[in-house]
């Protein structure tokens, strides 16, 4: 409409450094990095210049199953003719083309990298079915990657892999008004996706910092939460169908659109949070919501954190069905974010505990009305201690910045230890402060440089019982990590926790698994994994 | 000059991050089922006059802030965008009803409504946006200060009260720099965006604005009818950007160039 509006919205989103949703973090911010002893990672500054370690390196232990064939320029002129197009093969088997390959064999964090040779990118089904039958008869290991952003190392190769990557399958299939069930393929991008249901007055049920990059495809693999878990639910409820190809070629097509189907056993469920072991996902129909048309946010200081399970309480039951984010953070990470942006405070005073609010709905006069009765309600009875309401969309954005801009802020105060846990509500908070009294006992927390620990810090989705424990250090310091392994997991072990709540196990976490899953249950999916890929190609290394 | 009497006229718009679409019959703006918030310029305002109450409370400024009136004149969601002002700080409002289907009066109905509010309620110092969003006009405080005889300043930068007569000095960016002036009470400054940082309504202070006054009056009240002068042709849209295309490989891009011509 006017330059006006325009100016106005340049010079005001400068004042809101960091936008709401990033779009994937190049490599020049470092690293969400998720937990394991070897996940440390240090400041940008010195990544930026330093090469990135082999994975092979970094895990000794991991040694390359030899039962795998090395590849051949013979292999490779098959999958030459096979999938045809110029740009769907990356050849570094007959020529030098380590180059190009190298951003598939690393990943964002700069945490993992393998020894890949080859990347295939498949256009269809088909493709996928021919390239994983040849591989499979050939004992060709691959790594199915999709936008590669994970966090666990779940999508980089460790050693020579094949890495199947399915960015050029991203054509939308359907979408259906009435129903809101869309049907894409592995490859389009979440963004895309929800843009293209935005123009439909929909919403993909998933929103996480890696929306810009990462595929729809890959968020099912590896079954992603996200920001709005709480109100959307898990992927296994949304995706209501999906098709895959096994790795002796066999397509499953279990694409379906109905929400009822209650014929044999649900086997896509396998394919969510499998992170490709056992198949490659290649199309999915999901579920999606009609997207709201009225968001508002509200921030919150609180005196302890007996008061933050209240006004969540409280906000379930008064907000209910508009409810669509419920975050924590304590006062430590917003120091923290406060001393890294110099931004002001929202709420005045300090509190141990902050807590974001976010309500989604149809309409803005009745959402309004019930968000003000709840705050009312909980200022009245003093559970809320001081708190703002986001007027208006800066408002909303600089607040959500306080909740997203953790991450960021801690990576340029240097290294972290991060896991990402989920306990039961009630002890949810006391692993941040079990394991600040552990550290600060040792001697290793302290305000000048002689400490390693500059922090033990906690936040996350309260909603979904989901918290990160960020242990935000200056320099590495082996002493330090032992101090916080295995004690941290066998903590999370004694209340029947998750050592890894959403992001996955790849790499990283494999081989901490029985803290989190019982013999029984591992020695099931051993004979699940054994079932559908007797030969080991899909994946190897991780996950189990 | 005894103390400040503070004027704050605010518009409630479409908000500044929602892409605007032009209706069916490009009469104007859709704005059913649009969020609107404050217009950001008079969040400027409000923010310079309660930070104004604050120097003074504090004695960093010299004059104390005695009321804070927050005014818009528009159609029944208008009280949305006074009590922010209140939660803000303001003291107290008035909603001019004006019936949303007739669209925004003029600036010079509105400038002639102001000057009513001025003389009535004994106001020294208004504050304004330099102009709304949504209408890009800029003229009411203009039009204001010609109609009242009052001194000017405007897209203001900084406003500081000097001494206790009411001198203000009030800094606003110029071609290359940035330009002081220096007026007496009474005076109309405009807001711009590097003023200041407008603060966030507070819950305790968004429940004690729901008891502050808000009077509703009419553009009558203060002798002003709604006459229009001007008459809305058309509203378009710009034309929508060609997006390019993509193509698979080096081959594709190198036929595509001889296809245009380009090679």
């Amino acid at each position: 409409m006017s330059g006006a509006r325009n100016l106005s919205a340049a010079l005001r989103r400068a004042r809101v450094p960091r936008p709401r949703i990033a779009l994937r973090p190049t490599s020049s911010q470092t690293p969400l990095p998720t937990t394991a002893a070897r996940s440390f990672t240090v400041s940008s500054t010195v990544q930026a210049t330093k090469e990135i370690k082999f994975t092979s390196d970094a895990y000794p232990n991991v040694k390359r199953n030899p039962n795998f064939a090395e590849l051949t320029p013979d292999h490779v002129t098959y999958f030459k003719e096979l999938l045809g197009s110029q740009s769907a093969v990356i050849d570094g088997v007959s020529t030098d083309a380590s180059d190009d390959i190298e951003p598939f064999n690393s990943d964002w964090m700069r945490k993992y990298r393998g020894h890949a040779r080859l990347v295939l990118k498949p256009q269809s089904t088909e493709e996928v079915s021919k390239v994983l039958k040849y591989c499979n008869e050939n004992k060709l290991a691959v790594v199915p990657q999709g936008g590669n952003t994970g966090l666990v190392g779940g999508s980089v190769p460790v050693f020579d892999e094949i890495v199947l990557n399915t960015s050029r399958m991203n054509n939308i299939r359907s979408f259906d008004q009435a129903s809101g069930v869309l049907v894409a393929d592995a490859g389009v991008i979440l963004e895309v996706a929800d843009q293209y249901l935005a123009e439909r007055d929909h919403l993909f049920p998933l929103d996480l910092g890696a929306k810009g990059s990462c595929h729809i495809g890959g968020n099912v693999s590896t079954n992603a939460g996200g920001l709005r878990l709480l109100r959307y639910g898990s992927l296994h409820g949304s995706v209501l169908g999906l098709e895959a190809v096994l790795p002796d070629g066999t397509i499953v097509d279990a694409l379906s659109t109905l929400r009822k189907n209650n014929t044999g056993y649900d086997l896509k469920q396998l394919f969510i949070g499998s992170e490709g072991t056992i198949g490659l996902i290649t199309a999915v129909s999901i579920q999606c919501p009609p997207r709201p048309k009225a968001v508002n946010v509200a921030y919150f200081g609180l005196e302890s954190f007996d008061q933050v399970q209240q006004a969540f309480l409280q906000a379930k039951g008064q907000l209910s069905e508009i409810l669509s984010a419920f975050e924590l953070m304590d006062g430590r990470s917003q120091r923290l974010v406060q001393e890294v942006t110099g931004k002001k405070q929202p709420v005045e005073g300090e509190y141990p505990f902050y807590c974001l609010i976010e309500t989604s709905g149809s309409n803005a006069e009745h959402d309004m009305e019930k968000l003000e009765a709840f705050l009312e309600n909980v200022m009245s009875e003093g559970i809320v201690a001081d708190g703002v309401l986001a007027q208006d969309e800066t408002q909303f954005q600089a607040l959500w910045s306080w909740r997203e801009g953790i991450t960021e802020s801690l990576s340029h105060l240097g290294g972290t230890y991060k896991y990402d846990v989920s306990i039961p509500l009630s002890e949810l908070y006391q692993l941040v402060e079990d394991c600040k009294q552990r550290l600060t006992e040792k001697g290793f927390v302290g305000d000048d440089d002689s400490f390693p620990v500059r922090a033990v810090v906690g936040y996350g989705h309260m909603g979904d019982a989901n918290l990160h424990l960020n242990v935000a250090v200056r320099r590495y310091d082996k002493e330090v990590e032992k101090a916080i392994e295995p004690w941290v997991y066998e903590w999370i072990q004694k209340r029947q926790g998750s050592i890894s709540a959403e992001h996955g196990l790849g790499i990283a976490k494999r081989e901490f698994i029985g803290y989190s899953q019982n013999d029984t249950m591992v020695k099931l999916m051993k004979q699940l994994k054994n079932l559908y890929d007797p030969n080991g190609i899909m994946n190897p290394y991780k996950y189990i | 000059m005894s103390a400040l009497r503070i004027l704050v006229p605010i518009k409630r718009v479409i908000d500044y991050a929602v892409k605007p679409r032009i209706n069916k019959a490009q009469t104007g703006v859709e704005t059913t089922g649009v969020k609107h918030s404050m217009n950001p310029f008079d969040e400027l305002s409000v923010e310079e006059a309660v930070s104004l109450r604050q120097r003074g409370e504090d004695n960093s400024s010299p004059m104390k802030v005695e009321n804070i009136l927050a005014l818009s004149a528009g159609g029944p969601k208008t009280p949305d965008v006074l009590r922010t002002a209140m939660a803000m700080g303001a003291d107290r409002a008035f909603h001019i009803d004006v019936p949303d289907a007739n669209g925004s009066p003029e600036p010079l109905t509105i400038a002639k409504m102001l000057r009513g509010v001025v003389e009535k309620e004994n106001i020294n110092l208004v504050l304004l946006g330099k102009q709304a969003i949504d209408g890009d006009q800029g003229q009411t405080g203009q039009m204001l200060a010609g109609l009242l005889g009052w001194p000017q300043a405007t897209q203001a930068s900084k406003v500081e009260i000097k001494d206790a007569e009411g001198t203000v000095e009030v800094t606003h960016e110029v071609d290359g720099g940035v330009e002081t002036l220096r007026a007496k009470l009474p005076l109309v400054i405009t807001t711009d965006l590097r003023l200041n940082t407008p603060r966030y309504a507070s819950l305790p202070n968004i429940m004690k604005a729901k008891k502050k006054p808000l009077e509703k009056k009419t553009l009558a009240d203060f002798g002003v009818e709604d006459t229009r002068r001007l008459k809305t042709v058309k509203v378009t849209e710009p034309p929508p950007r060609k997006g390019g295309g993509k193509v698979e490989d080096v081959d594709g891009l190198v036929s595509k160039l001889k296809e245009l011509g380009a090679l």
